[in-house]
């Protein structure tokens, strides 16, 4: 007999263990659920990672970077994300647009023309981790 | 514990969490941990425009380190309860 005490354990009551049901961190309950999905990631230093979670499609890992209506996808390739650098993973639906249609894609060049000698400070890749991050101490 | 508790009596409830970094996303409370990780659906972000890449998610994890507030409906605060949690929550902390 098992009696579900929340969302994330389950006592055996005959045995009387314990044990957790799904994995051990909150986000790989969450991942669990994406594996094969298309997610964005947004990191606590303002950068956006987009990818396939788990697979082994061609497209990998990539990060995009946004420079106003500019964007640039640059691949990275496989990427391990220790969680406590993770603000928001959202769910990318596969036939929706993913970004405005404003926007016009540039080469890496470009984006990082464009993302270098402006105002706030923009790394060398495109974002500012003044005001699009999230510092530790906040 | 205590906000723990209380966001999950308040999950299928239309809430909007506002980021350390300024994004707001309105959405659907799905589910919450105790952390107070934050899972929402059916999300919306406040200000679109300045959020380009998130156009297209409509679920998302949120870690609960980096949410700022979470804004509530009126009529899901009963201010009575949390009062007395909060007293009980003290004595026996």
């Amino acid at each position: 007999m098992q009696r579900r005490l929340d969302s994330s354990s389950i006592v055996d009551l005959h045995q009387g263990r314990s044990w957790h049901y799904l994995m051990k961190s909150p986000e790989d309950i969450y991942l669990s659920t994406s594996l094969d999905k298309k997610l964005l990631v947004l990191l606590r230093d303002g950068r956006k990672l987009l990818g396939i979670l788990r697979s082994f499609d061609q497209f990998g890992a990539y990060e995009r970077v946004i420079v106003s209506d500019l964007y640039c996808d640059i691949p990275l390739g496989l990427y391990v994300i220790r969680g406590e650098n993770v603000v928001l993973i959202g769910e990318l639906e596969l036939e929706k647009e993913e970004l405005p249609p404003h926007m016009t894609p540039v080469s890496e060049a470009e984006i990082k023309k464009g993302s270098e000698g402006g105002e706030g400070c923009y790394g060398s890749q495109g974002y500012n981790e003044k005001k699009d991050g999230i510092s530790g101490y906040d | 514990m205590l906000f723990f508790s209380y966001f999950k009596d308040l999950v299928g409830r239309e809430v909007t969490v506002e980021l350390k970094n300024d994004l707001a996303i309105r959405g659907t409370l799905h589910s919450v941990d105790q952390y107070l990780n934050i899972k929402l659906e059916n999300t919306r972000v406040v200000d679109q425009e300045k959020f380009p890449h998130m156009l297209s998610v409509r679920n998302c994890f949120i870690r609960g380190s980096v949410v700022r507030y979470v804004q509530l409906p009126s009529d899901g605060v009963d201010i009575d309860l949390l009062h007395d949690a909060t007293r009980r929550e003290a004595r026996g902390g």
